[in-house]
């Protein structure tokens, strides 16, 4: 059923402290750089009373301060920068992230590639193929919820969600890609696992990847994990980064 | 370095200071003190920063005993605090001699009490916040038998100050602001909402609280592409009955939110016990605003309330602040 709606871009009061700016209600990797590129304007340039900001595929979460924020400059200067084309080919920091496919490290490979009607190797050369993005992080620390999966590898959630899933997963949910940084309940699909921490207390930074970055999937022999998550548990980057 | 040892504590119980920032771009939740305005007057009486990490008490309490002489006071909108075995009144700094017994909760009519410790707690920060999250394990694991609490040194002996009277806090009606996704309602929900007819259910922590009453109808369907959340928030899943979001909150949800609590009203809400009623207020903008302006003002006017405490502490100089209302003994309550 369709919802009556303003046209987006549309700032939605979410209480006094917050405001959310609405490009869209779907997941859409246009929608998703919008929100993106918003994000980064804002960061350039902090309004007063901004505390700090929630990007998501559709909508960028303001958190503010009240009591320091003039509503109204706010919004024009909110909706100013929203309108202005978004740029390509910016600043973007790039990943190459090794992940082990397959058996322990991703035990819904073979039922994924069967369900699809492709070898489980050409599932993973679809996937390692692609370029993603980080289009927003939540549901846990540093969970990375990645646009750019291969429109033919997209299944729905299982119908049983599991009660736990190991760390580092890398998923596929609906139209999603993921990567997990803590063991926990999940109805994704996972085809495997990278040693990389993304999320690691005590560590600087403690994450490794946010909104707005493109990451690449390397394939790493199931032999060459141990010496990997060593190095990882260390503390050390373990996942490579490109400039800038 | 003076301290505090847990002899026993309930699940509820934390240490929280005004809350973790700038990471829920990351996925981390703010968590922090459900009740600002009593952690910030627990702080105040322990020479501690209004935001400062204090021991957040929720129903059961906690039992402790003092490495070292320490100041302590406790706060909440009712709570007990027994200091060997005698009672002490809320709002009033209290030194407990090395060895001490410290037993504090909060009393019924309240969800949560607030200990501050002097100086503030000192463990480390994690983040740049003490607020423990105990769904991520941010802020450090849950307390338990024999945790120890660090104060923080204040450097000469603090002065033992009360405040002259009880803060008097809003009452009324938990005020809201209608959206973000009011829109994905019927067009009676809000009334409906504001009608009133709601309770806390038994499903209530820190991170949110499912309501018992009239269920919301949807408009349409009940999923939407996952947004930001904030404190407050009001969502209301596929079986209509909303769920309030506070301080553990996650940072972002897939569920239409009707409504949001104002920044000024979610302490209030927070207090309000498991079962007990809650009436829900429309209210403008410009109200919230103003709101939040008070709950401000209040919290920087605790400091002139300060008085110090001229004689010993005597039960019947404690009496005479008529500070004590309807307490029970809190060694009773949590069965020790």
């Amino acid at each position: 059923m369709t919802i009556e709606t303003l046209p987006y871009p549309r700032l939605l009061r979410c209480g006094d402290a917050a405001i959310s700016v609405e490009f869209g209600d779907a997941i859409d990797p246009a929608v998703n750089a919008r929100v993106l590129a918003l994000d980064a304007a804002l960061a350039a340039e902090p309004p007063p009373g901004l505390l700090e900001t929630v990007p998501t595929y559709r909508s960028l979460l303001v958190h503010l301060d009240p009591l320091r924020t003039d509503f109204r400059a706010l919004a024009e200067r909110i909706l100013a920068l929203a309108e202005k084309p978004v740029a390509t080919g910016g600043q973007v920091r790039r990943w190459r992230v090794p992940v082990v496919y397959g058996g322990d490290f991703g035990m819904d490979l073979d039922d994924l590639a069967a369900r699809h009607g492709i070898s489980a190797e050409a599932l993973v050369a679809r996937h390692a193929a692609a370029t993603y993005v980080v289009a927003m992080i939540g549901f846990m620390p540093g969970f990375a919820y990645l646009s750019g999966l291969d429109p033919l590898l997209a299944t729905p959630r299982r119908l049983e969600p599991r009660m736990k899933t190991p760390a580092q997963s890398v998923s596929i949910g609906g139209a999603q890609g993921a990567i997990s940084t803590v063991e926990g309940p999940s109805g994704w699909h996972m085809i495997g696992r990278t040693p990389a921490r993304g999320f690691m207390p005590g560590r600087d930074p403690v994450f490794t990847y946010a909104p707005g970055d493109e990451i690449r999937f390397e394939r790493l022999a199931p032999d060459e994990w141990a010496g990997l998550d060593a190095l990882a548990a260390s503390g050390a980057p373990v996942a490579r980064c490109e400039a800038p | 370095m003076s301290a505090l040892i847990v002899k026993a504590c309930g699940p509820a119980t934390s240490i929280q200071d005004r809350g973790r920032f700038g990471y829920q771009r990351f996925g981390v939740s703010p968590a922090g003190a459900m009740d600002r305005f009593h952690l910030a007057a627990a702080n105040l009486l322990v020479a501690a920063e209004a935001g400062a990490a204090a021991l957040e008490l929720g129903p059961g309490g906690v039992r402790l005993t003092a490495e070292g002489d320490i100041t302590i006071a406790l706060a909440g909108p009712a709570c007990t605090l027994e200091v060997d075995g005698r009672q002490v009144a809320p709002f009033t700094a209290v030194r407990v001699g090395d060895g001490g017994t410290v037993v504090a909760r909060p009393a019924p009519g309240a969800a949560y009490a607030y200990l501050g410790v002097e100086g503030g707690i000192a463990t480390a920060p994690d983040m740049g916040s003490h607020s423990m999250h105990r769904r991520s394990g941010i802020g450090g694991e849950p307390l338990t038998v024999g945790a120890r609490i660090p104060a923080t040194p204040c450097g000469r002996d603090a002065a033992l100050l009360c405040l002259h009277e009880r803060p008097e806090g809003e009452a009324g009606p938990i005020r809201i602001l209608p959206g973000p996704q009011d829109d994905h309602f019927s067009d009676e929900a809000l009334a409906i909402l504001s009608g009133g007819g709601y309770r806390l259910s038994g499903q209530a922590d820190r991170m949110g609280v499912r309501l018992d009453g009239p269920t919301l109808p949807h408009r349409g369907g009940y999923n939407i592409v996952s947004d930001g959340i904030v404190d407050g928030s009001i969502q209301v899943p596929g079986d209509g009955r909303p769920i309030v979001l506070l301080r553990d909150r996650q940072t972002t949800g897939g569920y239409p939110k009707i409504a949001t609590i104002i920044s000024a009203d979610i302490g209030r809400f927070a207090q309000i016990p498991p079962g007990e009623p809650v009436r829900f207020e429309i209210v403008t903008f410009e109200r919230a605003i103003e709101a939040a302006r008070r709950l401000q003002a209040m919290i920087e006017g605790l400091a002139s309330t300060l008085v110090p405490l001229a004689a010993p502490l005597t039960s019947e100089r404690l009496l005479a602040l008529n500070l004590i209302g309807g307490v029970t003994s809190a060694t009773e309550a949590i069965g020790l």
